[in-house]
């Protein structure tokens, strides 16, 4: 895969100060935890909080979201070659509190997260997921809510130890004039090497965005039309 | 069930294919009691629109008998007689909800195809490619609706299929493209292309209040259908359109210009991403000169109008003519829904009756000879409807 794959549409949109401090509060956090834990992964995960933190401070994601993608940026973003963002966002006509309630429900994820099989809540705000990859075969890790405003924001990690170093968040944010809803995803996945940094890579396919683009889609779809379009009974 | 199938290029077959089921909670499924052959299918029959796949099922004009309906369609009932719109609309997205119904944004389930192509993706469409959705069309003998608890109109009983059938898409798109020319009382309206949609264009321009429609076409029978519906005609091979038009109108030109034509004649079609219709592309760069006509024709701060469908890339466009004068563009794939019930009202109260435009009746197995007549427009063929259960001309002649 790619190297440093950053993908955005909107990612301009100035931050109230409270969604300020909160992305500085995640990345702080991301950072504390990643720096605890003297591993790989933790590594990873610590360096995973610095756009998190730059969006703290600036109000603004950093520019290699932006699709301009500068090499020494990206490297001291993801510490390392293999670290993946995506950033999406999708306006629906749903009120913004039943946005909120499909996501904070992580067992309805799979319903329009095509690599998802199941999403389990397992008590205390962590989770445990499993993924379709190619093959049959099928990528598990923990993780846990790290932050949490209704209607707002949620963002998740995932536990030490697990094969797939991800983080995430999901923001709410009431558009036009309060009629419509905008969700914004941003997620971070580092794989592993070897053989299940592979299965993890080919999780999300050649275009990540493209693929949480189709997810948010989904989403879309499901909470203004009640279902997802099919063509036929293979599609 | 047997269905028209696209099979390549100039190639339609009458098949076998699996009965439709319930997808959706909001679905139902139509038995087709009368099924048309659009003018756009002629794109499709032409090779001219990418994303095509051997065996899709096409046609987008039907209507018919409901037989079965989806969980959460509380809106239709079997045996209910419905007209379907040839958009597919989900009804509750932002533009669903500003009767923009041909832009819904959930009812393409391929819709990152188009985004590749146009930025964003319109709504589904029955029968008219993978890129509008991979939608199983309306020439068959059973049709699954999604959203059917939004599209199909139900229709009275003492109206005839051949009256209401239109409603599903030609009607509505000769209406609105007549409505989109804002037309005042007293005003002008030029009509380029006599085919179906021009015929409801020029109906609808004098339903709307239009003191004059100039028709022009090259077809001797399409331009005396226009002149029964109180047209005046030119024949584009006889004269000059553009130096008719100004006489016509006394030096200033029409208040409002449609363009009936579309893609085809003018030639204008999809980008690389499918090989095919970048060669299409190629062969067809200079045939935009309708539209350039309907521009250099429209008189000043007029309107141009353009209900013929358009799918890539145009070739010197006169812009520059358009600015000049100041000019209103309106465009776009027709937004049924909207106009359904209000056009059903003009037929039930008798204003109009659609099947004028009708020359040929036919069985579904008589559809791949059919095609090609009417694109070579060969015995004065102006409109086709189809009747699945209808006995084939081959069968009649064999006395099964």
């Amino acid at each position: 895969m790619d190297a440093n794959i950053a993908a955005t549409r909107s990612s301009s949109i100035s931050l109230v100060d409270a969604e300020r401090s909160i992305t500085f509060g995640a990345g702080v956090l991301l950072l504390v935890v990643g720096a605890s834990r003297r591993s790989a992964a933790g590594t990873w995960l610590a360096a995973s909080s610095t756009p998190l933190i730059y969006r703290g401070l600036t109000g603004h994601w950093p520019k290699i979201f932006n699709g301009h993608a500068d090499r020494d940026g990206t490297k001291s973003a993801l510490a390392g070659p293999r670290g993946i963002h995506v950033q999406e966002s999708i306006r629906l006509e749903v009120p913004i509190a039943e946005a909120y309630q499909f996501w904070r429900r992580l067992d309805r994820l799979p319903q329009v997260m095509t690599h998802l099989q199941r999403v389990t809540e397992t008590g205390n705000g962590t989770s445990h997921w499993v993924a379709k990859a190619p093959g049959g075969m099928v990528v598990e890790w923990d993780a846990e809510i790290i932050n949490e405003i209704e209607n707002k924001l949620l963002a998740w990690r995932s536990l030490p130890a697990a094969d797939v170093v991800t983080a995430g968040s999901v923001t709410f944010a009431s558009v036009r004039g309060g009629r419509s809803t905008q969700v914004s995803v941003h997620l971070q996945y580092a794989p592993p090497a070897g053989k299940a940094g592979a299965l993890v890579a080919q999780l999300f396919g050649d275009e990540p965005s493209q693929t949480i683009r189709e997810d948010l889609r989904h989403f879309k779809q499901l909470l203004e039309a009640g279902e997802i379009p099919r063509a036929t009974a293979h599609t | 069930m047997r269905a028209v199938c696209w099979a390549g290029k100039e190639n339609v077959r009458v098949e076998d294919v699996p009965d439709p089921k319930i997808l959706n909670p909001r679905d139902a499924i139509v038995k087709v009691t009368s099924t048309a052959i659009c003018g756009s299918d002629l794109h499709l029959y032409d090779g001219y629109i990418p994303t095509m796949e051997k065996g899709d099922v096409l046609g987008h004009e039907f209507m018919g008998e409901v037989v079965e309906v989806g969980k959460d369609n509380t809106r239709l009932r079997v045996g209910d007689r419905v007209v379907v719109p040839f958009t597919i609309a989900c009804g509750r997205c932002y533009f669903c909800r500003q009767q923009l119904w041909s832009l819904c944004d959930n009812s393409n389930p391929n819709a990152w195809m188009a985004e590749k192509l146009y930025g964003y993706s319109a709504s589904g469409l029955f029968g008219y490619s993978h890129m509008y959705g991979g939608y199983p069309g309306g020439q068959a003998e059973y049709a699954r609706v999604p959203f059917a608890d939004v599209g199909p109109l139900k229709v009275p009983d003492h109206l005839t299929d051949e009256q209401v059938l239109f409603l599903s898409d030609i009607f509505p798109t000769g209406y609105m493209a007549a409505e989109n020319c804002q037309i005042a009382p007293g005003d002008t309206i030029a009509v380029w292309g006599c085919g179906p949609v021009g015929q409801f264009a020029i109906k609808s321009a004098l339903l709307l209040g239009a003191e004059r429609v100039i028709a022009i076409d090259r077809f001797s029978e399409r331009l005396r259908l226009a002149s029964q519906a109180g047209a005046e005609t030119l024949n584009y091979e006889e004269v000059d359109v553009l130096d008719a038009l100004r006489d016509m109108t006394g030096g200033q030109g029409p208040d409002a210009c449609i363009d009936a034509v579309g893609l085809e004649a003018h030639g204008a079609t999809l980008d690389a991403w499918y090989d095919r219709a970048k060669t299409s592309m190629f062969l067809a760069t200079d045939r935009p000169h309708v539209l350039r006509q309907a521009i250099s024709a429209c008189r000043k701060g007029g309107t141009v109008s353009i209900p013929g469908v358009y799918g890539g890339w145009l070739d010197k466009f006169p812009l520059g003519a358009a600015f000049a004068k100041g000019l209103t563009l309106k465009m776009g794939q027709t937004h049924v829904h909207k106009y359904m019930p209000l056009l059903l009202e003009r037929i039930e109260r008798g204003e109009i009756d659609p099947a004028f435009v009708i020359t040929h009746r036919i069985a579904l197995e008589d559809a791949p000879g059919m095609y090609r007549t009417f694109r070579d427009k060969d015995d004065s063929c102006i409109k086709v409807v189809m009747k699945p259960g209808a006995v084939s001309q081959a069968d009649r002649r064999e006395g099964v």
